[in-house]
C-alpha cells in the first residue's frame, strides 16, 4: 500500500508534466538547481572537515536549524505546498492511519527538495569524516533530520487544513499568514545587521540553538567528535523527541482531518445593496472597475499585491534607518508604482473561466481593459502620489518632488499600459478563485516568470525618458528638469496607457474566445 | 429586428466544425432551430453538447462552418448576436465573490443598458427565481442550484431573443426546477426561443417540441420531438440511436445473495 500511495504520487506528477511542457521544463530546471546547491553544500561540508571541529559544529547546527526552520515556515508563505497526494482526497479510501502516515511521510522524501535535504543533510558526514564514530552518527542524525524537515512541513499543512475550514476562516488565516510576511523583512535585515556586527555571536547562538528542536538533532556528530558523549546523548534525545512528536501530532491531525473533511460553510454575513457598483459609472468600464475594486476588497489572491503598499516602506526604512540615511526612502514611491502597476498582469487569469460573463455579454475589450485600470487606479494613484510626497517629507528633499513624482506615476501608467496588453493575450498558471493564494502548481510559475521579465525590461525600457530627465535633474540641481519629468511622465505614461488600452482591447475582441479555452484548460 | 414570426431560422448551424488535438468534438454539424421553438439537444457524456452550444454562441470559435442567429451570422458579428443570446454555460465559474444582485446588475451593466432599468430587471429576476432573500449573500455561498439560478438571471436580463442554456436543470431542486420550466414555457408562448442541453429523456420529451441527438460530435437525428421519438419514448429512441446499453445485472461477486 505504502509503495502503490508513492507511485501514485509520481503518476500524477508525470501526468501534470505530460499535459504541459513548460511545467515539465521548469521541474528539470528545479532538479538541475536542487542538485547544485546539493553539491555546493556537500563541497563546503566537506572543507569543513578541515576547520577546528567546533567550527563544524557550529556550522552544522545552524544550517540544520535553518532547514527545519525553512521547511516548516516556507511553504505556508512562500511557495505553497505540494498537495500532489490530497489527503483529503484519499478519505473514501478504507487506508489504516499508519500506513497513511508512513506513505505520505515517503512520498514527501521522494520528492526533489526531499532528496536534496536527504542527500545535503547525509553529507554533513563529510565534515566528520576523520571521526569514524561522528560519521556514523552524522548519517543517523542526517537522515533523522531530514526526516525532521518533510514532517514538520506536513504536520504544519495538516494543522493549517484543521484551522481553514470555512471560507471566511480561510481568508482570514490568509491575512494572519501576510502580517507575519511583512514583519519578516524587516525581522531578518534587523538579524544579519546584528551578525554582521557581531560575528562572534555565531558560535553562542549555535550552542543556545541546539538545545532547541530546530537545532538538537545536527549537533549530535560534533558532540561526538568534541567528544561530549553526554551532550551528544541528550542532543540526540531532543532530536528524537523532536520528530516523534511532529509525527504525532501530524498523525492526529490527519486522522481528525479524514473523519471530519474540511467542508465549506455558508457565512450568514450578508450585505445589502449594490456596493461599489453604486460609486462608478453606470456604464460598462464603470461596471468592470466596480467588480474590479470589489475583488481588491473580498479576494485574498489581490491582498497579496495589496501588501506591497505598507511592505516596502518598511523594508526600505529599516534598511536605510539602519545606516541612517533616509534618502532611500526616495525609492518608495517608484517600487510600490511599479508593483502596483504590474498586479492587474494575471487579471484575466485570476478572473478564470469567470471571464465567460464578459464574453457572453460582449463587452468591449477596451471597456474591459479600461474597467480593469480604473477599479486599480481609483487607489494605486493616491497611493502612489501619498508615499511619494511622504518619502520626499521625511527624508527632507522637497526640491526633488516634481521629478520623483514624474518617475513614479510614469512608472504607474507605463506599468497598467504593459498589464492591459498582456493580461488580455496570454492565461497564466494562477490560484484558481478560493484557492490558497500561496499554492503552487509545480513549474507553473514558470512561463509567468518568463513573461514578467520580458515585460518588467520593457517597463524600464519605455519609462527611461522621464527616469533620465529626473536623475539629471537630480545630479545638477535643476527644478526645471524635474518639472519637464513630471510633464513627460504624465504625458507619455498617458498616451502608453491609451495604447496599451486599445490594442489590448482589440486583441481581446479579437480573441476572446481563444483566451476562454485557455483560461478553461488552466482550470 | 427580425419578429418571432419570421421564417429566418433561430439559430442555425452549418457544417461546424471543431478538432481538439485529435479528438473530432464536432463533426459537420447541421443544426436548425425554428423561430418560436423549445429545442432539447440530448447526448451522453462527452458527445459535443457544450462544444457545440459554445460555438454556437461565440464563445469557441469553430474550425470550420457558420452560425447564425435569426440570419445573422455570428462570428462575423459577435457584438449584435450576443445582444441577441441569452447563455447559460456549464462548467463555468461566476464572479462569485459579488452578492447575488451585484452579479445579476454586473451582466446587466456589460450590456451596457440603464442603471434604472438593470435596478429593476435586477430585483424582478431575483424575485422570479426565489433569490430575493439571499440577493445580500456572496455567491460564493450560494448552493449548486441557488448558483445556476442567478447564472439564468445574468442569462436573462438583457431580454434576449434567443435562450441558449446548458444543462439548466442539473442540480435545481424539483421545485425551482418545475418554476423555471414555467418561465421558459412563458418565454417560448411570447415568441421567443429556448434551446436547452439535457440528460434528462423524460424531462426533455415532456418539455420540448423539437429535439435533436448528438453523439461523437456528429448529429444523430433532428426534428420534432414527435418526429424523433416515433412510437417509442424518447429515452428508448436514444439508445437506440447512440447504443451501448449493456444487458444484464453485472458480475456475480457483486451480488449480495
Amino acid at each position: 500500500m505504502v509503495a502503490h500511495l508513492v507511485r501514485l504520487r509520481f503518476r500524477l506528477l508525470l501526468n501534470g508534466l505530460t499535459r504541459n511542457p513548460w511545467q515539465a521544463l521548469a521541474v528539470i530546471l528545479g532538479t538541475v538547481y536542487g542538485l547544485s546547491l546539493f553539491l555546493i553544500a556537500a563541497g563546503g561540508l566537506f572543507a569543513l572537515s578541515f576547520a577546528p571541529a567546533e567550527l563544524g559544529r557550529t556550522a552544522s547546527v545552524l544550517g540544520g536549524a535553518v532547514l527545519v526552520l525553512g521547511w516548516t515556515i516556507l511553504p505556508l508563505l512562500s511557495s505553497g505546498i505540494d498537495e500532489t497526494v490530497d489527503p483529503a482526497r484519499l478519505s473514501i479510501f478504507p487506508i489504516p492511519i499508519n500506513t497513511l502516515v508512513l506513505a505520505l511521510g515517503v512520498s514527501g522524501m521522494v520528492g526533489v527538495p526531499g532528496i536534496v535535504t536527504t542527500l545535503t543533510a547525509l553529507a554533513t558526514a563529510l565534515t566528520w569524516w576523520a571521526s569514524p564514530f561522528a560519521v556514523v552518527a552524522a548519517i543517523v542524525t542526517g537522515f533523522i533530520g531530514a526526516a525532521t524537515c518533510v514532517i514538520g512541513s506536513r504536520m504544519l499543512a495538516a494543522l493549517t487544513v484543521r484551522i481553514s475550514s470555512g471560507r471566511r476562516a480561510r481568508e482570514a488565516k490568509t491575512v494572519l499568514v501576510l502580517i507575519p510576511l511583512i514583519l519578516l523583512g524587516p525581522a531578518i535585515l534587523g538579524v544579519t545587521a546584528l551578525f554582521r556586527e557581531l560575528s562572534d555571536i555565531f558560535p553562542m547562538v549555535a550552542s543556545v540553538l541546539a538545545w532547541t528542536p530546530l537545532g538538537a538533532i545536527w549537533a549530535v556528530p560534533g558532540d561526538l567528535a568534541l567528544g561530549n558523549a553526554g551532550a551528544a546523548v541528550a542532543h540526540a534525545a531532543i532530536g528524537v523527541a523532536t520528530l516523534a512528536i511532529s509525527l504525532a501530532i501530524w498523525r492526529w491531525a490527519l486522522d481528525r482531518a479524514l473523519e471530519k473533511p474540511a467542508s465549506a460553510q455558508s457565512s450568514e454575513r450578508t450585505t445589502r445593496g449594490l456596493g461599489l457598483f453604486r460609486f462608478f459609472p453606470a456604464s460598462p468600464s464603470g461596471a468592470v472597475a466596480a467588480r474590479a475594486l470589489t475583488y481588491w476588497l473580498r479576494d485574498p489572491r489581490y491582498t497579496q499585491s495589496l501588501i506591497s503598499v505598507p511592505l516596502v516602506p518598511a523594508l526600505v526604512f529599516f534598511y536605510s534607518g539602519a545606516s541612517g540615511d533616509l534618502t532611500g526612502l526616495l525609492f518608495v514611491g517608484p517600487i510600490v508604482a511599479v508593483l502596483l502597476g504590474m498586479s492587474i498582469y494575471t487579471d484575466v487569469s485570476y478572473d478564470n473561466t469567470a471571464f465567460s460573463l464578459h464574453l457572453h455579454t460582449g463587452v468591449s475589450g477596451r471597456d474591459d481593459r479600461w474597467g480593469r485600470v480604473l477599479g486599480l487606479g481609483s487607489f494605486a494613484v493616491p497611493v502612489t502620489v501619498i508615499l511619494t510626497v511622504a518619502s520626499v517629507w521625511v527624508s527632507n528633499s522637497w526640491e526633488r518632488l516634481p521629478g520623483l513624482l514624474g518617475i513614479a506615476l510614469g512608472l504607474l501608467l507605463t506599468g497598467l499600459a504593459l498589464s492591459s496588453l498582456v493580461s488580455g493575450r496570454f492565461a497564466f498558471s494562477v490560484p484558481a478563485p478560493g484557492e490558497n493564494p500561496f499554492k503552487a502548481r509545480p513549474g507553473g510559475g514558470f512561463t509567468l516568470m518568463l513573461s514578467m521579465f520580458a515585460s518588467w525590461t520593457a517597463l524600464a525600457i519605455l519609462a527611461l525618458p522621464e527616469m533620465i530627465l529626473a536623475l539629471l535633474g537630480f545630479a545638477i540641481d535643476s527644478p526645471a528638469l524635474g518639472w519637464s519629468a513630471l510633464a513627460i511622465g504624465l504625458g507619455l505614461g498617458a498616451a502608453l496607457l491609451v495604447v496599451g488600452v486599445r490594442w489590448g482591447g482589440a486583441i481581446l475582441d479579437e480573441r476572446g474566445a481563444d483566451l476562454l479555452v485557455q483560461l478553461q484548460r488552466q482550470k | 429586428m427580425p419578429d418571432s414570426t419570421s421564417p429566418l431560422p433561430a439559430l442555425e448551424l452549418l457544417n461546424v466544425s471543431k478538432r481538439f488535438g485529435d479528438k473530432l468534438a464536432a463533426d459537420s454539424v447541421n443544426l436548425t432551430v425554428p423561430s418560436g421553438s423549445f429545442f432539447g439537444l440530448v447526448g451522453p457524456n462527452g458527445a459535443g453538447k457544450t462544444t457545440t452550444l459554445s460555438m454556437a454562441t461565440g464563445l469557441l470559435r469553430p474550425d470550420a462552418g457558420t452560425v447564425a442567429v435569426h440570419g445573422l451570422d455570428v462570428w462575423t458579428n459577435l457584438v449584435e448576436a450576443k445582444r441577441r443570446l441569452g447563455v447559460l454555460s456549464d462548467g463555468v465559474r461566476l464572479f462569485d465573490r459579488l452578492t447575488g444582485l451585484q452579479l445579476v446588475t454586473y451582466a446587466g451593466l456589460l450590456h451596457g443598458m440603464e442603471r434604472d432599468v438593470v435596478a429593476d430587471r435586477a430585483a424582478d429576476l431575483l424575485e422570479l427565481f426565489d433569490l430575493e432573500a439571499a440577493g445580500g449573500t456572496l455567491v460564493v455561498d450560494y448552493s449548486a442550484g441557488m448558483t445556476k439560478k442567478v447564472a439564468l438571471a445574468c442569462a436573462l436580463i438583457h431580454a434576449p431573443q434567443v435562450l441558449v442554456l446548458d444543462e439548466p436543470f442539473e442540480s435545481v431542486d424539483p421545485v425551482s426546477g418545475a418554476n423555471i420550466r414555467d418561465i421558459l414555457h412563458g418565454f417560448v408562448e411570447s415568441g421567443g426561443t429556448v434551446i436547452v442541453s439535457s440528460h434528462a429523456m423524460d424531462l426533455v420529451q415532456r418539455m420540448c417540441d423539437h429535439v435533436a441527438v448528438i453523439a461523437n460530435g456528429r448529429v444523430l437525428a433532428s426534428g420534432t420531438t414527435d418526429d424523433v421519438r416515433g412510437d417509442s419514448t424518447l429515452e428508448d429512441r436514444f439508445v437506440e440511436l447512440v447504443g451501448g446499453r449493456r444487458h444484464g445485472r453485472g458480475p456475480a461477486w457483486l451480488h449480495i445473495s
